[in-house]
Parts: structure tokens; C-alpha cells; sequence
């Protein structure tokens, strides 16, 4: 592997990574709302 | 995004698929529709829902809908690559490996129907298993390379998201959300053969027995304006049975009558060219309008006049 290429894998994995994390912590964030809304008689 | 799963020969090293593929997968575009008719079904439906769950399950809706696309296009990808409208797909394009797209829309439909069934409850999350499992396995394993009645059944799955909306608030299906599954039922074949008229060519290509390839032409435009005959008594079954008020009678009567006018145009003629197709691109457009002015005289009716 050439070290273009890594850098090029390392960029897509670190892209990648922070969109997991930005949806990890919106999930975090909507189940706290569901959790919430459920104990407040929501549904 | 050009860039290919395998960066060289030497390295046979796969580059990981781009997160803005993953989000192409799910066709954010379809997804639009399916979005708007199950909020219609949520806001139209009796009762109260807590806007955080209601939020939740139109989340649910769409994600169910973007891991039935991804399952969709992991198992067409042959066939994708086969016509230049979806030849730039991430599959096709090989810009992600075929055993990712099988995983995503795998996980994300155990996903979606999960956490419906926790927000909301279990009978929206049931409609909503069955509608991805009908998309994937009748519509796209069954249906579509067989028969050119495809997407006439196959149809069907896309007309679930007023129901799951519904059943999302109340916990059960009634009279008005399975009027308005019928409604989008009968209005997917005009909708789709009106498109399949002048992207013909595309479908031979692929080997997809799409109708105007199997049967022709005057065929289609015949069965164009069956079906836009029964959807015109599936879209005023609601105000007829008084399941909705004036508005949506006064909207769906008007709105289907310019429906048939294009859809007779199209029955009439006997143009072959699809650069010439003028009528046929004018009633794909309506069709899509026509939903979404429909649906949303539902939502009119429910919170104006009541």
C-alpha cells in the first residue's frame, strides 16, 4: 500500500467515524426524549 | 465519489465506502412521498400523540423506507448497472461492496421496526415489518423480474405509510387509512407506466419485463386508464362513505378529474418517440402533485373543519 493510499483509506475512515458519532449522540438525544415523553403519558 | 472500492491492483486494498453512498442508498427522493403520506396518516388519524413520538415514528417510516431502498439495490445491482438512470448508483458504480449495502439495509430495518415498536407501538411496528419485507421479497425478489403486473401488487408496499402513521397514534387500523392504502394502491400504476412510457428503452436494456416492454405500447396506455378508473373511485370512496369532509371532496374531484383528463390524453395517443412524450412526462408530474394535494386535503379536513 502506498502511503497515498492510506492516507486516502484513513480520510474515508475518519469521515466515516464522525458521522457515527454524530449519530450516536443524536440517538442518545432521541432516546432520552422518548424516555421523557413516556413518562410523561405521552402515548 | 468516483473512486473504486479497490484502490490498486498491487494492494487489492478495499477503500471503505463514502457515509454520503449510504445515504444514496436509501433514495432520499423516494423517500420524500413515503414521508409526507405517512405524516398525512399520522395527523389525520383520531387522537393524541406526543410530537417527540410522533417525531419518532416518521423517523421510523423513512428509515424503514431508506433499508428497504438499500435491500433493493443490493439485490438489483446487476440490473442497475444495466441502465444509465441508476448505472451512477453506489453499487453499480462500485463505489461500496455489495456486502455492505446487504448489511446496512439489514440492520437499519431491524432498527426501524424496533424502535417503533418501542416509541409508539407494536401493531404500527408489525405494518411497518411487513412493508419492507413486501417491498424486498414480493415487490423485488418475486414480482419485479417476473411479471409485467409488477409493480401493480408490488405497489402495495409504498401505500403502507398512512396506515403505519395511523396506527403509530391510535394502536389500530380502520376505515380511513386502509381507503387511503387503496387510494396510492391504484394510483401507483399510472404513476409508474406513464414513467416506464418514456424510460422504455432504459428497462429492455436491463431485461426488467416493465409493461410497455412486454406488451407494448397501446397496451400500457389502456391499462394507464383502467387503473386511473378505479383510482378515481378509490379516491372518492373516503368523502362518499363520510370518512372526510368537504374539502377533501371538493380537492379529490377536481384534482382526479384533471388526474383522468391527462391520463386520457395519454390513452389516446400513439406516439412512440420519447423525446415527444410531452403528455406522458405532464402525467407522471400530476401523479405526484395529485398525492400530495390529495393527502394533504385529508390532513385539511381533520384540523380545519374539526
Amino acid at each position: 500500500m502506498t502511503p497515498e493510499e492510506r492516507q486516502q483509506i484513513r480520510a474515508r475512515q475518519k469521515s466515516r467515524a464522525l458521522v457515527t458519532g454524530l449519530l450516536l449522540g443524536a440517538l442518545v438525544i432521541l432516546f432520552y426524549a422518548i424516555t421523557i415523553a413516556k413518562i410523561g403519558g405521552g402515548n | 465519489m468516483a473512486s473504486t472500492p479497490i484502490l490498486s491492483d498491487a494492494s487489492a486494498v478495499a477503500l471503505p465506502a463514502h457515509w454520503r453512498d449510504f445515504v444514496a442508498l436509501t433514495k432520499p427522493r423516494v423517500m420524500t412521498l413515503v414521508v409526507f403520506t405517512g405524516l398525512c396518516g399520522l395527523l389525520a388519524a383520531p387522537g393524541h400523540i406526543h410530537p417527540i413520538l410522533a417525531f419518532t415514528a416518521i423517523l421510523c417510516i423513512a428509515l424503514g423506507a431508506g433499508a428497504a431502498a438499500s435491500l433493493n439495490q443490493w439485490y438489483e445491482a446487476d440490473v442497475d448497472a444495466k441502465m444509465k438512470r441508476t448505472a451512477n448508483r453506489p453499487l453499480p458504480a462500485g463505489r461500496m461492496e455489495r456486502q455492505s449495502a446487504l448489511h446496512f439495509g439489514v440492520g437499519l430495518s431491524f432498527f426501524s421496526v424496533l424502535l417503533m415498536g418501542v416509541a409508539t407501538n407494536w401493531l404500527a411496528a408489525a405494518v411497518l415489518a411487513v412493508s419492507i419485507l413486501f417491498y424486498v421479497f414480493v415487490y423485488t425478489i418475486w414480482l419485479k423480474p417476473r411479471t409485467a403486473q409488477n409493480i401493480v401488487i408490488g405497489g402495495a408496499a409504498g401505500a403502507f405509510p398512512p396506515v403505519i402513521g395511523w396506527a403509530a397514534v391510535t394502536g389500530d387500523v380502520t376505515a380511513l387509512p386502509v381507503a387511503l392504502f387503496m387510494l396510492i394502491f391504484f394510483w401507483t400504476p399510472p404513476h409508474f407506466w406513464s414513467l416506464a412510457l418514456f424510460v422504455k428503452t432504459d428497462y429492455a436494456a436491463a431485461g426488467i419485463p416493465m409493461l410497455p416492454v412486454v406488451s407494448g405500447e397501446v397496451a400500457t396506455r389502456r391499462q394507464i386508464w383502467f387503473y386511473t378508473a378505479i383510482m378515481a373511485v378509490a379516491a372518492m370512496a373516503p368523502v362518499l362513505l363520510r370518512l372526510t369532509g368537504l374539502i377533501y371532496g371538493i380537492t379529490a374531484l377536481l384534482g382526479t378529474a384533471l388526474f383522468a383528463f391527462f391520463a386520457f390524453q395519454v390513452f389516446l395517443r400513439r406516439e412512440s418517440d420519447a423525446a415527444r412524450m410531452a403528455p406522458e412526462r405532464r402525467l407522471f408530474k400530476y401523479s405526484i402533485i395529485y398525492l400530495f394535494l390529495l393527502f394533504g386535503a385529508v390532513v385539511v379536513d381533520r384540523w380545519v373543519v374539526a
